[in-house]
């Protein structure tokens, strides 16, 4: 047999004394050592956020200071005169998020659906795949080819075609530039779509198939099944799979900077030129001279951050409810 | 001659208590089958007996448990020392998947101190004939140990747990993911085994531990019931929730 | 009957308007691709490769110099932020209820859903406002916040799907704690893991908001990290919204090559991952 290995210690204690155990036993340095290096890895993630919120508040706060809350309701952006209002940013920022979504949900979704539900075995991996190839492709050049392919086009064929035919509304009045909220939009909406779509085929695959397979059984056509039975259940990670890509939108910098025409604006046509957010930090921080205006954009910053965090919050919080948690049910026949 | 015992085991996670006040005897190079209805503390018995026990969150023992009349929850003993001398095979077999044959055979070889190349050779090819798995990969020791079927797998295991010579075998379950005719070679590898090292083997299956077991420990609730050779518990037992459960009114 | 075969009717026209949806949302992605490999692939030679940019104005010259930038920026983001995420993945795996583990968990996914710029203004007040000059470092601090939480979470799902009965069998035959843990387990997610870090670092190549008023850019060639340093996606933007025809034809081509090296570290880090789980639908 074999020689006893290791160290076992003689018994020193008398056997009737109990012995109690804490699961601590056998911890070497080396375990000791390891865990530290992981748990300074760990901190480094809580640490990191704090501090970036601590800089965004220090450097916000000589606006903060001077303007308060006025910041957020005032349109006035004059950096020579020294007066910075945001509304005409946090306007673009929402004005161009939502109508982005009003393109890419639908679009999204109809892709989802038919990824899921109708399209052919085969090709659904290869076009899902495809699709998310968008989610690669850097801001950068999205807005290259915004300048030079999406722009043109929309400015010679589209918008005067919009303006003809639905001038009689506001939104599609004016002047066109080609560099407009519109543009900005489109191109946001092409963003943001392979990851509402996503999201949404991943929340639509976690619906067991006795939903439908119910709703078919009473009679029900197959599409009458789907929107009556499978998308209900999954409502809330659809939606959550929407707030995503408003998330998404609401942060994207290049691209928008690239097509919106960088305007402190607000304007009803959607042919005008616009601002966001998140373009006009791009734009201006690397020009501005004035401590306050330098402090002006980080407040925006700060803005933007917290805006951003509370809406992929609550994307995360609904996503999670349909994968893991409660269905919602469904609310059909 | 190992002699591994139990002194007034109680096995504990965090408030619940599995294993209450056991005290019990394996003498050397015999097979000890440990039964009992799910839940009553046959797999942590066997977990305390390698200190694995300890490492499940709230695992907590007193009492001790003696390997040649040393407690191994001493202070100062070394548990991974100690698990080199008291080897453990699981219910699924898992070999690991980054690693060859070869190398999963000494994998429990190199965390002691790695021996000569040759030595090494020798330690594998011997620790997979008494695995009764040498013929079957000997051609194929550097391919990846995934390859191979559930029932290779588990002996690729067994071979793994025996390279470092260790005194004692656990076995937890060892054939329950298996089919009949690897579980059937286990079974007589198992017999085999014994020659060399005192085994400890937790089944639920009640035929294969009268088949493959010396004594058997009947289990209930924590409590040790019953424990004895295994031919008269199994066809005279002493107490009437063993031969309830062997005859299998209940569990 | 007449019902009935309205509802069908309706039915597969929904589907049809679907297929076309489909085919509306694939068009951009070959537009794109078709623009770039149009506008671009001509400036591909290789003067672009190895030459730093001509006078403004003038043509010719290359992109040499950013190249090199984004490989010293990239790769020093990689540096700092590869061991804090993958730490931190592995942290968060082997103790999953410890409140450090939770707590960086979710923080991990408020950091991801931080817009790029707002990063890049961090690490300007961190880095650059301090030492009052612009740097490639700062732009590479920047670029490791990106990656951090990104890497982690990676790291984080592929470790816990390694079984736990793999860390038991490695316990029971006496490794200690640490060696489990690093020999057997990350041995065992190691392909998910660097695929994951492919992934992140092919999302961080093509930033260019974090670099803005960090790495700057530079028109020469420099592997210096201390001062402003060149970058490709910077190039795009510079050039695209510059004045002169040539530099058009230089961002695109730029362009096609960023989107080229992005795509083929995306496709390769799908595709492995995607053997790895196998999905329905």
């Amino acid at each position: 047999m074999s020689e006893p290995v290791g160290a076992v210690a003689e018994a020193a204690v008398p056997p009737s004394q109990p012995r109690i155990q804490t699961g601590l036993g056998g911890r070497s340095w080396a375990d000791l050592g390891f865990r530290g290096v992981l748990t300074l890895g760990a901190l480094a993630v809580p640490l990191l956020m704090a501090f970036l919120v601590w800089e965004l508040w220090v450097g916000s706060r000589l606006a903060i200071g001077r303007y308060g809350l006025d910041f957020l309701v005032s349109s006035a952006w004059d950096p020579v005169a020294q007066q910075f209002g945001a509304v005409p940013l946090i306007f673009g920022t929402l004005v161009s998020s939502l109508l982005a979504l009003v393109i890419a949900v639908p679009l999204s979704l109809g892709v989802a659906i038919f990824l899921t539900e109708f399209a052919p075995q085969a090709i659904r991996q290869p076009v899902a795949f495809l699709i998310e190839l968008l989610a690669a492709i850097p801001s950068v050049v999205y807005g290259l080819w915004g300048i030079f392919f999406l722009i043109p086009f929309l400015r010679e064929h589209i918008f005067p075609f919009l303006r003809s035919a639905l001038g009689f509304l506001p939104l599609f009045q004016g002047p066109i530039y080609g560099q407009s909220m519109l543009a900005a939009a489109i191109i946001l909406a092409i963003m943001v779509m392979p990851y509402i779509m996503s999201v949404s085929r991943e929340v639509l695959l976690a619906v067991p198939a006795s939903q439908r397979e119910a709703a078919q059984a009473l009679g029900a056509t197959r599409w009458e099944a789907v929107i009556t039975a499978v998308v209900p259940y999954a409502k809330s990670g659809i939606i959550g799979a929407v707030i995503l890509g408003l998330g998404r939108a609401l942060g994207e910098t290049m691209a928008v900077t690239m097509v919106i025409g960088n305007r402190h604006e607000i304007a009803a046509s959607l042919f005008a030129p616009g601002y966001t957010m998140a373009a006009a930090i791009a734009n201006e921080f690397t020009e501005a001279v004035e401590d306050v205006h330098l402090s002006a954009l980080t407040y925006v910053a700060l803005v933007l951050f917290m805006v951003t965090v509370l809406v992929n919050a609550g994307a995360r919080l609904l996503i999670w409810r349909v994968t893991r948690g409660a269905p919602t049910g469904g609310q059909g026949l | 001659m190992t002699h591994l015992a139990t002194e007034k085991l109680t096995a504990m996670y965090s408030k619940f208590t599995a294993v209450k006040n056991v005290s019990l005897t394996f003498p050397a190079n015999h097979v000890h089958a440990l039964i009992g209805p799910s839940g009553c503390g046959k797999s942590t018995l066997l977990r305390t007996l390698n200190r694995m026990h300890e490492m499940t969150p709230g695992g907590w023992i007193t009492g001790k448990v003696l390997l040649d009349t040393e407690d191994i929850y001493a202070a100062g003993v070394n548990p991974m020392q100690l698990r080199r001398r008291v080897g453990m095979v699981f219910q699924k077999p898992t070999p690991f998947p980054t690693m060859s044959i070869y190398d999963n055979v000494c994998a429990g070889l190199k965390v002691n101190g790695r021996p000569a190349r040759k030595e090494t050779r020798e330690i594998v090819e011997r620790a997979l004939r008494r695995a009764a798995l040498w013929e079957e990969v000997k051609d194929r020791l550097d391919q990846s140990a995934i390859a191979l079927s559930g029932g290779q797998q588990q002996r690729l295991c067994i071979a793994r747990s025996i390279a470092p010579e260790p005194q004692v075998l656990l076995l937890d379950e060892p054939t329950a993911a298996l089919d009949p005719q690897a579980t059937q070679r286990i079974e007589e590898l198992v017999f085999e085994l014994k020659r060399d090292y005192t085994i400890v083997i937790v089944t639920h299956n009640l035929q294969q531990a009268a088949r493959v077991s010396d004594t058997t420990t009947f289990l209930y609730l924590g409590h040790m019931i019953e424990h004895g050779p295994t031919r008269q518990l199994f066809t005279a037992p002493k107490n009437d929730q063993t031969e309830a459960y062997i005859t299998g009114r209940f569990g | 009957m007449k019902r009935r075969g309205l509802r069908r009717w309706i039915s597969n026209g929904m589907v049809v308007i679907m297929a076309v949806a489909v085919v509306v949302a694939v068009m951009p992605l070959l537009l794109i691709l078709g623009t770039l490999v149009v506008k671009g692939a001509g400036s591909i030679n290789l003067a672009f490769f190895t030459q730093t940019p001509v006078p403004a104005g003038e043509t010719g010259g290359g992109v040499a110099h950013a190249i090199v930038g984004t490989l010293m920026i990239v790769g020093a983001a990689c540096v700092i932020g590869l061991p804090i995420g993958i730490s931190a993945g592995i942290f968060c795996a082997e103790y999953p209820a410890n409140p450090l583990a939770r707590t960086t968990r979710f923080l991990a996914d408020v950091m991801i859903g931080t817009p790029s710029i707002v990063v890049g203004l961090f690490a300007w007040t961190w880095i650059v406002a301090r030492q009052r000059h612009f740097s490639g470092f700062a732009g590479s601090a920047a670029l490791a916040v990106l990656m951090v939480p990104m890497v982690m979470r990676t790291t984080e799902e592929l470790i816990k799907l390694v079984p736990n009965s793999l860390r038991e069998a490695a316990l029971a035959l006496g490794y200690p704690r640490w060696r489990t843990s690093l020999v057997i387990v990350v041995r065992t997610a190691l392909p998910g893991i660097v695929t994951g870090v492919l992934l992140a670092v092919a999302r961080v190549a093509g930033e260019t908001a974090p670099l803005l008023f960090t790495a700057l850019g530079s028109q020469f060639m420099s592997t210096d990290l201390k001062a402003p340093l060149a970058a490709l996606p910077l190039v795009v933007f510079t050039y695209a919204t510059g004045p002169y025809e040539d530099w058009h034809r230089l961002a695109w081509a730029t362009a096609l090559v960023l989107i080229i090296v992005v795509m083929l570290l995306s496709i390769a880090a799908r595709l492995a991952t995607r053997q790895r789980f196998d999905r329905k639908g």
